[in-house]
């Protein structure tokens, strides 16, 4: 989760990132388009290898960088399924405080019946 | 009493998780009750064992202990899927009955990052506000922060992954 964070918040890199969805590419093309230079695409590169976020194909002479959505779409659903799981716990407070306010309830009319008992 | 319930459920309240920094995280839910009964359940341990569990996923609560005093410590272990425990434990920094608390807290598997966690307790009209502010410590939060320095950028970078993720999916 982190490394993938890290990762793209690096501009060039998340230029890369987002250069990488109209398909694979070859290092040169890449470069071209971002106006980078070649040692500067192949660093930025491995990191995203590293992390999981593109992976190579040779194809020919050539080697396809290719984008690998799932580490994104991990980082995406993090914070929606962590909302999720205090969502759920929070409807069970829900329940719990209506009860409580029952029972709160209940005693403030046990007292003044009480009270009344006495008179 | 049912058709109460019902009523509630349509009208129910929205739990928010907002990304406030790389390493804090804010809460925010409003719970239709005062604060002194929110703060009890959130508080008293044989209370937070009946909300505390995920159920959906297969999670039950096993124990619930919590010495609720700057410097009392709280412990809550679940059970995962009839099988596997965990374990959340931490310490009381600041207790202040019905208006704000905060804690540390601890996942066991991974001791070695604990998080700070202050929740406030705000009453309005009969209603609660709570918002958990959790600040997360974890040695990969703060590598990845050191890293590549990008604190400013972190709200940027989530908001162009969303785009991002948007296009893909």
């Amino acid at each position: 989760m982190f490394e993938t964070f890290a990762a793209l918040g690096e501009p060039n890199r998340f230029r890369i990132v987002e250069f990488l969805r109209a398909g694979p590419r070859p290092v040169n093309e890449i470069g071209d388009r971002l106006q980078l230079n070649q040692p500067q695409v192949s660093k930025h590169l491995r990191v995203l290898k590293e992390v999981g976020l593109v992976d190579v194909q040779p194809r020919a002479q050539q080697r396809l960088y290719e984008l690998r959505a799932q580490p994104l779409r991990e980082l995406h659903d993090w914070l929606e399924r962590y909302r999720q799981l205090w969502d759920e716990r929070f409807d069970e407070l829900d329940e719990l405080i209506e009860e409580l306010k029952e029972k709160e309830k209940e005693k403030e009319k046990e007292k003044s019946d009480g009270r009344k008992k006495k008179k | 009493m049912d058709a109460k319930r019902k009523n509630d459920t349509a009208t129910k309240n929205q739990t928010t998780v907002e990304r406030k920094s790389d390493r804090e995280l804010l809460i925010t839910r409003m719970f239709n009750g005062p604060a002194r009964i929110v703060f009890d359940a959130w508080t008293k341990a044989e209370l937070v064992a009946r909300w505390w569990a995920p159920k959906s996923r297969g999670v039950s609560v096993v124990s619930c202990n919590a010495d609720v005093r700057v410097g009392g410590r709280w412990r809550y272990v679940l059970r995962h899927s009839g099988t596997e425990e965990i374990a959340f434990s931490g310490e009381y920094l600041e207790v202040k009955p019905h208006t704000r608390l905060a804690y540390t807290s601890i996942f066991e598997a991974f001791p070695d990052s604990p998080s700070t966690v202050a929740v406030t307790f705000e009453e309005r009209d009969g209603k609660t506000l709570l918002v958990a502010h959790e600040t997360y410590s974890s040695k990969e939060a703060l590598d990845a922060a050191i890293a590549t320095g990008m604190e400013g950028g972190m709200r940027e970078t989530m908001d162009q992954l969303d785009e991002l993720v948007a296009s893909l999916l």
